[in-house]
């Protein structure tokens, strides 16, 4: 083979090499949701409502969940759980409200992130119902309570006594023209 | 692939041309080289004279000189143009020029493509360098630029970045594609790998972190510029995103990215101490092996930087163990380095006296960095100023003094001439004792808890700071005596002779000093 032919192979390779990273760098990004899904790691919980499998509750413990809420940069919304803990025994099926309200004069989206602490916990973590699933719409001045129901796993480590679930409010608006638009309020 | 195809050797046994279109149109790789080192030098100078203002505004506590938004400019576009601009493409120029002489090719395999990457390289920085007068200031986010910093609260210039981002990486790419086809390809006959310059060796090595990571350098600032103009949330809670994803995708980028700055120097000191001690090299062969079990384990030590964001302990202890498995192959270059010298006949000249500077304050960069990798203990240093002494020990000495070294070694080639020995051992001994005043007070003040990026400190900081400023002022001061030494030896000096160093061995000596402009047209035989 002469040396023109050899580095051109070559270079093709090392060529095919660089989109394949490229796209590489692109996978971990499923990638990285699925590791956290399935290992539970990094305080998140699932995002869709879970499928209570076992009646089971353990008596025997009983847990603390305090309840957080914070604005993110720029959101002007009031909001906040309805108490700041609940004490609880795993495998009980427990509700808290959370209040928000819009005080702008103008429509808004906001989308809610959990997360749990310690993040070990997060796997064990189970909400049957969450206004974090969906986002929400307030009209100016409109105010709303939101429940989220949930389930604390009867596996979850002997050691933790102790959960915290803390929810930060982002502004979507921008993002979610299309239900604003929906959620108009039919004037004329 | 047109440079593939095309390339003709007839056009070759001419001279270069003459007047500027000689260095825009060059394809010869020792001109590509020589553009590459004083490409690189002039950004070593205005990422240096950043660190100025930064050591200016830190010589005492509260703020004098910069407003802090600016200062975050000033370590920011510090440490990406030291490393982009200046150890890299450094790097680079060195390899452009010695690895054909090593190996005995005529040129670099893909010398078209050699002058692209080259010139893209004044254009990425120009643009980097740019928006620093632009509306809103240049980047502010720190080298790392982690989301959300470099996204949602990055200054609208932050565009300009990550395409100065793309064409570096571009060039890196294909600097590191070209050294590659030229090691496989070009090697004069009887060269087998195994007798390879251990400098071919660990370029070949860090070539293929090169293309292993810049593409996920590229896809990373890529989902910043999708974050930012088109409405996708790689990294914004708010959509569904993580911030926490940048850090991961950005350090597997990130680890290998440090071994890419500090094995070519590996290389380097590997052929200068054999020449000074006037004995081969100790153990080879473990050489090879332990630079490719580093290049190994720099893929799965990446999370070693994020030990403060809550992951799991199985992967605090699986990062932390990896990690510290590092200093295994590294410990064994440095044994091989020291039973070199050992019993030779050493004599102390400027590239010597570089290259032993180099094994000594690296080791003590690859121990604070051991001191690092202790994840529990890591949240008590981390983003203190024990990291930011950690890494100047294994980049400066490490991988600028192994640049330092490698010019000094091969000016002389280059050149035709000799460098002045008396001012060369100025230039080392104000740059030993500059940087060891700068970085040596920075471990105390970070142990004792002062945070990196900051413009401003608690006064019982004070004295330190000050030391360190001054040993800054004076490293710094010392380059310019570095550019003198340069140019002096350009203009005239001793003649060299094509092995002006007794126990040098290879076939870079075994040409005309200075390197004619055309070498190993016919390759030569390696027995
Ligand atoms: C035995 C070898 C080494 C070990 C165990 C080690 C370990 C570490 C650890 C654990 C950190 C993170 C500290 C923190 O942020 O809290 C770190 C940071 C760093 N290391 Fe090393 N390291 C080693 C060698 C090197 C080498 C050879 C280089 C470059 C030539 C290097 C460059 C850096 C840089 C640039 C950072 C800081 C990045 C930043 O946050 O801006 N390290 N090292
Ligand atoms: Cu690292």
């Amino acid at each position: 083979m002469s040396e023109q032919q050899s580095n051109a192979r070559l270079v093709k390779r090392l060529l095919l090499t660089v989109v394949a990273m490229f796209a590489f760098g692109f996978a971990l990004v499923p990638l990285y949701d699925v590791m956290c899904d399935a290992l539970g790691i990094n305080g998140k919980t699932n995002d869709t409502a879970y499928q209570q499998e076992s009646e089971y509750i353990d008596e025997s413990r009983t847990l603390r969940v305090q309840f957080l809420a914070t604005n993110a940069e720029g959101m002007s919304w009031s909001f906040g759980p309805e108490a700041d803990e609940l004490t609880l025994h795993p495998g009980e099926t427990r509700e808290m409200l959370f209040h928000a309200s819009n005080p702008t004069d103008q429509p808004m989206v906001a989308q809610a992130i959990p997360s749990v602490a310690p993040s070990k916990a997060a796997a064990y973590f189970h909400k049957t119902e969450c206004f974090c699933f969906t986002q929400q719409v307030l009209q100016p001045g409109e105010s709303v309570l939101m429940p989220v129901r949930f389930i604390v796993d009867p596996a979850l480590p002997k050691d933790v006594k102790h959960l915290t679930l803390a929810y930060t409010l982002f502004d979507v608006s921008d993002r979610m023209p299309e239900k604003l638009a929906i959620s108009a309020p039919q004037s004329n | 692939m047109s440079a593939v195809i095309d390339h003709h050797h007839a056009d070759h046994a001419h001279g270069p041309a003459k007047g500027l279109m000689r260095w825009v149109l060059t394809t010869n790789h020792k001109d590509i080289g020589s553009m590459y080192l004083w490409f690189s030098f002039i950004m070593f100078l205005a990422g240096g004279s950043m660190a100025m203002v930064i050591r200016a505004e830190l010589f005492q506590p509260g703020l004098q000189l910069v407003q802090p938004e600016f200062f975050n400019q000033m370590t920011t576009t510090h440490g990406l143009i030291m490393v982009f601009g200046a150890v890299m493409p450094a790097f680079v120029g060195l390899a452009n020029w010695m690895i054909p002489l090593m190996v005995g090719a005529p040129d670099m395999a893909l010398p078209r493509m050699n002058n692209f990457s080259f010139w893209l390289l004044p254009m990425a920085f120009g643009l980097l360098l740019s928006t620093l007068f632009m509306e809103g200031g240049g980047p502010n986010f720190g080298w790392t630029f982690y989301a959300p910093l470099s996204t949602t609260y990055a200054p609208p210039s932050v565009t300009f970045f990550i395409f100065a981002i793309h064409l570096a990486g571009i060039s890196s790419i294909m600097g590191a594609i070209n050294i590659i086809a030229t090691i496989l390809n070009l090697r004069a006959p009887g060269m087998t790998l195994m007798k390879m310059p251990l400098f071919v060796w660990t370029w070949l090595i860090t070539a293929f972190l090169l293309i292993a990571v810049m593409p996920v350098l590229a896809g990373v600032v890529t989902m910043m510029l999708m974050d930012i103009h088109f409405g996708t949330s790689f990294f914004n809670a708010a959509g569904g995103g993580d911030p926490v994803m940048f850090q991961h995708i950005f350090w597997f980028f990130g680890h290998p990215e440090v071994y890419i700055m500090i094995l070519p120097a590996f290389g380097a000191v590997s052929q200068i101490i054999p020449t000074f001690s006037r004995k081969p090299l100790f153990g080879y062969t473990s050489m090879v092996y332990a630079t490719a079990a580093i290049a190994f384990l720099s893929f799965i030590v990446w999370a070693h930087h994020m030990f403060t964001v809550g992951i799991p302990i199985t992967g605090e202890l699986f990062f932390m163990y990896a990690t510290m498995l590092i200093a295994v192959p590294t410990g064994v270059k440095v044994f091989n380095w020291v039973s070199t010298m050992f019993r030779g006949a050493l004599t102390f000249e400027t590239p010597m006296l570089f290259a032993i500077a180099f094994v000594i304050l690296f080791t003590i960069g690859g121990f604070s960095g051991l001191m690092l990798a202790i994840a529990p203990a890591d949240f008590q240093y981390h983003d203190t100023y024990f990291v930011v002494a950690h890494f100047h020990y294994v980049l400066v000495p490490g991988a600028i003094f192994g640049i330092f070294a490698s010019a000094y070694y091969w000016l002389p080639k280059w050149t035709g001439h000799m460098y002045d020995e008396t001012l060369g051992k100025t230039h080392f001994w104000m740059s030993f004792i500059g940087m060891n005043l700068a970085f040596f007070p920075m471990h105390f003040v970070g142990l004792a808890g002062m945070p990196r990026r900051i413009p401003d400190y608690n006064i019982m900081f004070a004295n330190f700071n000050m030391v360190s400023s001054i040993g800054a002022f004076m490293f710094g001061a010392t380059q310019l005596l570095f550019l003198f030494i340069v140019i002096k030896c350009i203009k005239g000096g001793p003649k060299a002779a094509a092995n002006p160093w007794e126990g040098a061995e290879g076939l870079e000596w075994t040409v005309p000093s200075p390197a004619p402009y055309h070498t190993f047209t016919t390759p030569p035989e390696v027995k």
